[in-house]
């Protein structure tokens, strides 16, 4: 009877042990679901989920305080992903947040612009190049298409308009076609 | 050296070859009008150097090449630059590109040749350099630079040259009739390919459907160190790099590799030749054969057509059958694809215009469910499950896809040809592959968006940080100015400033 209780206890602190020096041995620093969460997100930094950017809305899903459909540019695609991730039942976007929109990138109409420099304070990914009193542009390569940059212009000269479709980011579509039973 | 092995799989459709060899190859008409993507290969697009208005003389370079996969464009008839925009051009999405159009003046007037008087003298990278500013690709329907794949890589010996003149694909002769009439031309491509490449030995592969090109070019050989010409077993797929490759070596090229990576080098017959133009005749690359056949023309025939022309007059010097015609194909009907437009340009993967009636051809036979029977993957020339690939492209499954080496896939349609279902697999490969690019495009987007918002943000700290030390300083320093009396001294000052008011004041009253 002393021995087995014996024996159990001392099981008991040897594996305590060597499991308390695991985690200091081994201890992950941040939180390795929000750097998962954030490699599904689109990086678009629009904001449109109520977060300032892809990466607090990130930390807000691994927290449990947001949920994963709330993010208009990323769409079913995103969803999709991110309920695999976390084991959830995927969900329809929350209309609250916005709706799904092709693919845009922001243009300036240069004569327009007076050089204010708002539009470039407001793009969250220094897409924007000009100076004060110069006139601006935007770097389509590098514009997420998050429309940030809309509202602080003064004279209203910059639009969004879809991405251009070329030979080169053509894809083939999903067959579609009507399955027979039985051929006539 | 006899010995032949074959790949797993493999067709036999219909050949169909034998209506569009039955006359010599003649020239087209020269068009009035010549469109000239400037994508007519794998690659970077090349950039015009010409603008509207210009006047341009037969084979002068009229779009440069840009970065290293690319390839320049010449013009193919002397003539005067009408327009540089988009165009539609043959493609399967039925998009345009940027393209140059050249009305030609009827005078067909040449540069001056700059032939090479011995291409034994110059280094391979000389020869390169050459084949690339001649606007060479490969001719066989893929368009990749030739110029790079006469570069090996310092470190790696090429054993084996391959010409390819297999043309598996039914109905299409181009490379049949170009081996039957400029056998001496292919030839001499050959020696000067095997001099840049250092081959020890070049293989001529042609299927045993085609015994006078085969004649032809063992007569062209006869007097050649280590060329031989093999006719190997006509069987589709076989024209496709890698099978044929096994077939004559017993070697597979590895699953994401290159044929290089064997030691081996294939080339067309057709891009062989129009290395012979460039260094012989110091003629660019403006024109191909082309098969133009089908019961959608009275007269099928292979011409040899100036890249740019338009193929609806390819149709018409073939005796066009419009009231049958139900489309246009480029390419074979195993891989080819259907044009929008008739009226689109002949460009320098151009091997093959079919046009076919619709009981020739049919559109789309009904679409049955998969009977899992399996035939599809008797059929795969790769050793792929096209049934398990199937079923994840379906539903999208884009990481198992993967997961069954979706990108071995070469696209032939066998598994499509033999499916008792009539299921269009291909397609859904074509999709799935097309997503997965979309994927990686998208995600490289947003890692370079993330990059730049972090670094922002970091950008936008440090600036905060430093207003804020700035702040600090100046209140430290105000602080200092006081304890040294400072304040004092200003406060003295006031009061002094003061005291003179009032004593003006008093002695004002």
């Amino acid at each position: 009877m002393l021995t087995a209780v014996l024996a159990l206890s001392l099981l008991g602190i040897v594996f305590g042990l060597l499991l308390g020096y695991g985690a200091i041995r081994f201890k992950v620093e941040g939180d390795p679901l929000v750097d998962q969460i954030d490699a599904l997100l689109p990086q678009t930094q629009c904001g449109q989920c109520t977060y300032p950017g892809c990466r607090p809305y990130a930390q807000a899903i691994a927290k449990g305080e947001a949920d994963i459909n709330q993010c208009p540019p990323g769409g079913d695609t995103t969803i999709d992903a991110l309920a695999d991730l976390l084991d959830r039942d995927p969900k329809p976007l929350n209309p609250d947040n916005g709706i799904i929109k092709p693919k845009m990138v922001a243009i300036i109409d240069e004569p327009v612009c007076i050089g204010c420099t708002l539009c470039i304070q407001a793009c969250p990914v220094d897409a924007i190049l000009g100076a004060a009193k110069q006139m601006h542009t935007i770097i389509a390569e590098e514009c997420t298409g998050c429309e940030l940059c809309i509202p602080p212009c003064p004279v209203d000269c910059i639009d969004m308009i879809p991405i251009k479709k070329n030979v080169s980011s053509w894809k083939w579509p999903y067959p579609v076609y009507e399955i027979v039973e039985k051929p006539a | 050296m006899d010995r032949l092995w074959r790949f797993h799989g493999g067709v036999h459709p219909e050949q169909n070859k034998t209506i569009s060899t039955r006359q010599p190859v003649i020239n087209a008409h020269l068009p009035r009008r010549l469109t000239l993507p400037l994508n007519q290969h794998i690659g970077e697009y090349a950039e015009a150097i010409v603008k509207p208005g210009d006047t341009v003389l037969k084979g002068q370079m009229i779009a440069r090449a840009t970065g290293y996969v690319s390839a320049p464009v010449h013009a193919p008839t002397s003539g005067t630059v009408v327009e540089v925009s988009e165009k539609p051009i043959p493609h399967p999405s039925g998009l345009s590109a940027p393209s140059i159009v050249i009305e030609s003046d009827g005078v067909d007037r040449w540069i001056e040749h700059q032939p090479v008087a011995d291409y034994t003298a110059l280094d391979p990278s000389e020869l390169r350099n050459i084949v690339r500013e001649a606007g060479i690709v490969g001719l066989g329907g893929a368009g990749f630079p030739t110029f790079i794949k006469l570069n090996p890589g310092s470190n790696k010996s090429v054993k084996t040259l391959v010409l390819n003149g297999v043309e598996c694909e039914p109905y299409i002769t181009c490379d049949d009739m170009l081996m039957r009439e400029r056998a001496d031309e292919i030839v001499s491509g050959i020696r000067i390919m095997r001099h840049a490449l250092r081959a020890e030995e070049c293989i001529v592969a042609l299927e045993n459907n085609k015994p006078e090109a085969y004649e032809a070019m063992v007569s062209a050989t006869k007097n050649e160190q280590e060329i031989f010409v093999r006719q190997v077993p006509t069987i589709y797929p076989e024209g496709s790099e890698k099978q044929l490759i096994q077939v004559l070596t017993g070697k597979e090229v590895p699953s994401n590799g290159l044929a290089i990576n064997i030691g081996v080098v294939c080339q067309n017959v057709a891009t062989a030749a129009a290395i012979h133009r460039a260094i012989h005749h110091g003629e660019p690359l403006i024109s191909r054969f082309v098969t133009v056949t089908g019961d959608g023309v009275k007269d099928p025939r292979n011409m040899d057509v100036l890249i740019g022309t338009p193929m609806c007059e390819l149709i018409e010097q073939c005796g066009g059958n419009a009231d049958q015609l139900d489309r246009l194909i480029m390419g074979g009907p195993m891989m080819g694809f259907a044009l929008h437009d008739t009226g689109l340009p002949v460009i320098k993967t151009t091997n093959c215009i079919l046009a076919v009636t619709s009981a020739e051809l049919p559109q789309a036979r009904p679409v049955m469910p998969c009977i899992r029977c399996g035939a599809c993957t008797d059929a795969c020339p790769v050793n792929l499950l096209p049934q398990q690939l199937y079923w994840f492209a379906k539903h999208k499954e884009l990481d198992k896809v993967q997961e069954f080496n979706l990108f071995d896939c070469i696209e032939c349609g066998c598994c499509s040809y033999v499916c008792p279902s009539n299921i269009p697999l291909v397609q859904y490969y074509r999709f799935a592959k097309g997503e997965i690019w979309n994927r990686e495009r998208e995600k490289e987007k947003a890692d370079l968006a993330r990059q730049r918002f972090e670094f922002r943000n970091q950008r936008l700290e440090i600036e905060k940080a430093e207003r804020e030390a700035r702040r600090g300083k100046k209140k430290a320093a105000l602080q200092t100015d006081s304890a040294s009396g400072a304040r004092d001294a200003a406060q003295a000052e006031i009061k002094a400033a003061m005291d003179r008011v009032q004593s003006k004041k008093n002695t004002g009253t």
